[in-house]
């Protein structure tokens, strides 16, 4: 059997899926950014081939995406993350529009068309509020791993206001409401109810059409898919390989390239200007 | 000012453009230096509604000050200036030309290109708010007399006072009377006689520039583009600006039509493969302006047009925009009324125009560039963007950087959104290159 792979370095974590012959997801991981991104690639590429039983020289071709994607030094392609999300989204539910990631540092809107490909997109910009980082604000003042933070906020009953834009300086105004005596969940449930508010905005520029498909890291986060649902005012897909949703449309890329199916609608590779 | 005349050429092939349009740049700053030591009359004038045609006839020396803070940007030397600025207690929100400039002053007039002459008068307007804030900088520094003009802007949507109707005949009245009272000042100023004759002089070179510039701008039609509006465009503005009314601005752009022309007649084409045909929409990044260019070019994206060029051209690309040399100061303030219409509307009802522009220059995308100087040009592009996405299914990148601000050019933000959009092009057109020729006579 003959794989693919794709190898997405984001800001803080890496994710790496091995893809089979038939599309067919039979490798996963993910690892922490280290300081140096060709190593945690190269690690996140193995551990996936690991989870995977393949042998390396089975793999006929890696994509890499995110920023780190020319970090890729093993990789024969890089593709955005735009695209990645995108066609990682469609795969995993045909009928999605809208696609809302939001990672370590980015949040994006995709819109797709029937064909399921980008027709528009928007990001954020010079800010990391409405992304991953206000959360690990959050994370850093309630000394508290990202992972209970959801749960958490989800049993609030009385959230406060979270005013700031700025994702350092939401960390003081956390902690002033901690010091006031307002519940961690409350303080918290602001801080979710706040990336909401940022993030569907940034989705009412590109125009929001069902089905909207929720990607990246911060999917995992319950209370951030309550919120969104109940802002969007309708329901919205997440998978369980929705973190790995960028690796997974690289991997596909890499897929049409070496197995012919849509071969001509893959992205050619951007040099490193 | 020179009045020395470029020999005229024999074979556009010779025309090394980048090359001229140095020199001219140089010795314009050149000119500049030696200024007040020359005791040559120094103007302060912005690229919109400047009255040059009139500042021309009394020899004044012309100091652009949007061209130095642009230049501190092309010369990667603008933070320098910026910094200076801030250090003294500008915000910063406050537009990086202004800051350039201010830090200009608290350098004593050094810049890059040259020392800059103490100006005699400023002439500033209500083209952009910050003009008249940025005037009043200099007339309380530096005891510069300034003389505002007040250009009557769009009374409503859609709507442009045209010759023949009363309202434009009652703004080129309002115009005129205040130009009269700006010759007055230049009398005084200069000690010399205002020539009407020498207005109509300098009003039919502009003319000729005028001719020129429409016909380089519709060349760029053709399919390759023979230009990149954003980066061989940018030189071309700052001649129009710098030169416009001089005999070497008309010979510029006379041998830059020669030599489009045969560039045009060879096939020849910016970019070794052109693929993709942009338009871009604001105004550019000149701290990262190649830098951004080769990010597209990468692709085979060239931009066939920018707005930019009819804001910066003074809205005087059209061709009713030209002076009726017989009643030179009427005719002026005809033109200038038209012609502020034109600039405003460019940015605030953008869409209908850039409708057109993309049937014209067959273009595949539209860039927008928002700054973070001046978010009243930047606002109304959310709209334009959406507009033309969503009713002419035009795809659209929007990028954010600032004029000359390093600090807000975000190498690998931009090239990631840069990269996306040409992934989309691509997947649009099918994943195979586009093979298209176009040849259209300007």
């Amino acid at each position: 059997m003959k794989y693919v792979a794709g190898v997405d370095v984001g800001s803080t974590q890496t994710k790496a899926v091995i893809v089979d012959e038939n599309r067919n997801i039979v490798g996963r991981a993910l690892l922490d950014m280290e300081t140096s991104m060709v190593t945690v690639a190269e690690d996140a590429f193995r551990a996936a081939l690991d989870n995977a039983g393949a042998a390396e020289s089975d793999v006929v071709w890696v994509a890499g995406t995110g920023y780190g994607r020319y970090k890729i030094t093993f990789g024969k392609e890089q593709i955005t993350e735009i695209s990645c999300h995108a066609r990682g989204a469609v795969t995993l539910f045909p009928l999605t529009r809208t696609v809302i990631d939001i990672g370590g540092q980015d949040t994006k809107a995709i819109r797709v068309g029937p064909d399921g490909k980008v027709e528009d997109f928007t990001m954020n910009d010079k800010c990391a509020a409405g992304t991953g980082r206000f959360l690990g604000a959050a994370s850093y003042a309630l000394e508290m791993p990202l992972s209970e933070l959801g749960p958490l906020a989800l049993k609030s009953t009385n959230p406060v206001r979270i005013t700031t834009t700025c994702t350092v300086f939401a960390e003081s105004e956390i902690i002033s409401h901690l010091a006031k005596g307002i519940l961690p969940e409350d303080v918290l449930m602001g801080v979710h109810q706040a990336i909401t508010s940022r993030c569907v905005s940034l989705a009412r520029r590109v125009g929001i059409e069902p089905e909207v498909t929720f990607t990246g890291g911060v999917s995992r986060n319950q209370a951030m898919v309550k919120l969104l649902e109940a802002q969007l005012g309708m329901p919205i897909n997440v998978s369980q390989d929705a973190h790995f949703c960028g690796a997974l449309g690289a991997a596909l890329f890499s897929h049409d390239r070496m197995f012919g199916e849509g071969a001509k609608a893959a992205p050619a590779m951007a040099e490193e200007a | 000012m020179s009045t020395t005349t470029t020999q005229p050429a024999t074979d556009a092939a010779e025309f090394n453009m980048r090359e001229e349009g140095s020199r001219l740049m140089k010795e314009w700053y050149a000119r500049l230096s030696t200024a007040n030591e020359r005791k040559a009359p120094v103007a302060n004038v912005f690229v919109m509604g400047n009255a040059v045609e009139i500042l021309r006839t009394f020899d004044f020396e012309l100091v652009f000050p949007e061209i130095n803070s642009l230049q501190t940007g092309v010369r990667k030397t603008s933070q320098e200036y910026i910094s200076l600025s801030e250090d003294y207690g500008y915000s910063p929100d406050v537009c990086s030309y202004v800051k350039a400039d201010v830090g200009l002053i608290l350098k004593e007039n050094e810049h890059p290109a040259g020392l800059i002459p103490k100006a005699d008068l400023a002439v500033s307007s209500n083209m952009c708010g910050t003009f008249i804030k940025w005037a009043e900088i200099w007339e309380r520094w530096l005891k510069t007399p300034v003389f505002v003009l007040d250009l009557p802007g769009q009374r409503a949507a859609g709507w442009q006072a045209r010759p023949g109707d009363a309202q434009h005949a009652a703004d080129t009245r309002w115009i005129e009377a205040q130009f009269k009272d700006l010759i007055e000042k230049c009398e005084k100023i200069t000690g010399k006689r205002f020539d009407m004759d020498r207005l109509a002089e300098v009003e039919e070179r502009v003319n000729k520039q005028v001719d020129h510039w429409n016909n380089v701008m519709a060349l760029n039609q053709n399919v390759p583009a023979p230009y990149n509006a954003m980066l061989d465009g940018l030189t071309y503005i700052g001649i129009m600006n710098v030169h416009r009314g001089t005999e070497e601005g008309v010979e510029f752009m006379r041998r830059l039509e020669a030599h489009t022309r045969a560039k045009v007649a060879r096939g020849e084409g910016r970019v070794a493969e052109e693929r993709f045909r942009l338009l871009f929409s604001g105004t550019p990044c000149y701290v990262s302006m190649r830098r951004l260019v080769e990010l597209f070019e990468t692709w085979g994206g060239v931009f066939a047009y920018s707005d930019y060029l009819t804001f910066a051209a003074g809205g005087m690309d059209a061709a009713d925009m030209r002076y009726d040399t017989s009643r030179p100061l009427e005719s002026l303030a005809e033109v200038t009324a038209m012609a502020a219409h034109r600039g405003l509307s460019n940015q605030f009802f953008a869409h209908e125009r850039l409708a057109q522009q993309i049937k014209d220059y067959a273009v595949d995308g539209i860039v927008f560039h928002g700054i973070k100087s001046c978010r009243f040009v930047s606002s109304g592009m959310a709209d334009t963007r959406e507009f033309l996405n969503k009713r002419l299914d035009i795809p659209t990148l929007y990028i954010e950087s600032d004029l000359i601000d390093p600090r807000y050019w975000s190498d690998a933000q931009i090239k990631n959104r840069v990269d996306a959009f040409f992934e989309a092009l691509q997947q649009r057109a099918g994943g195979a290159p586009l093979s298209r020729s176009k040849t259209v006579s300007a």
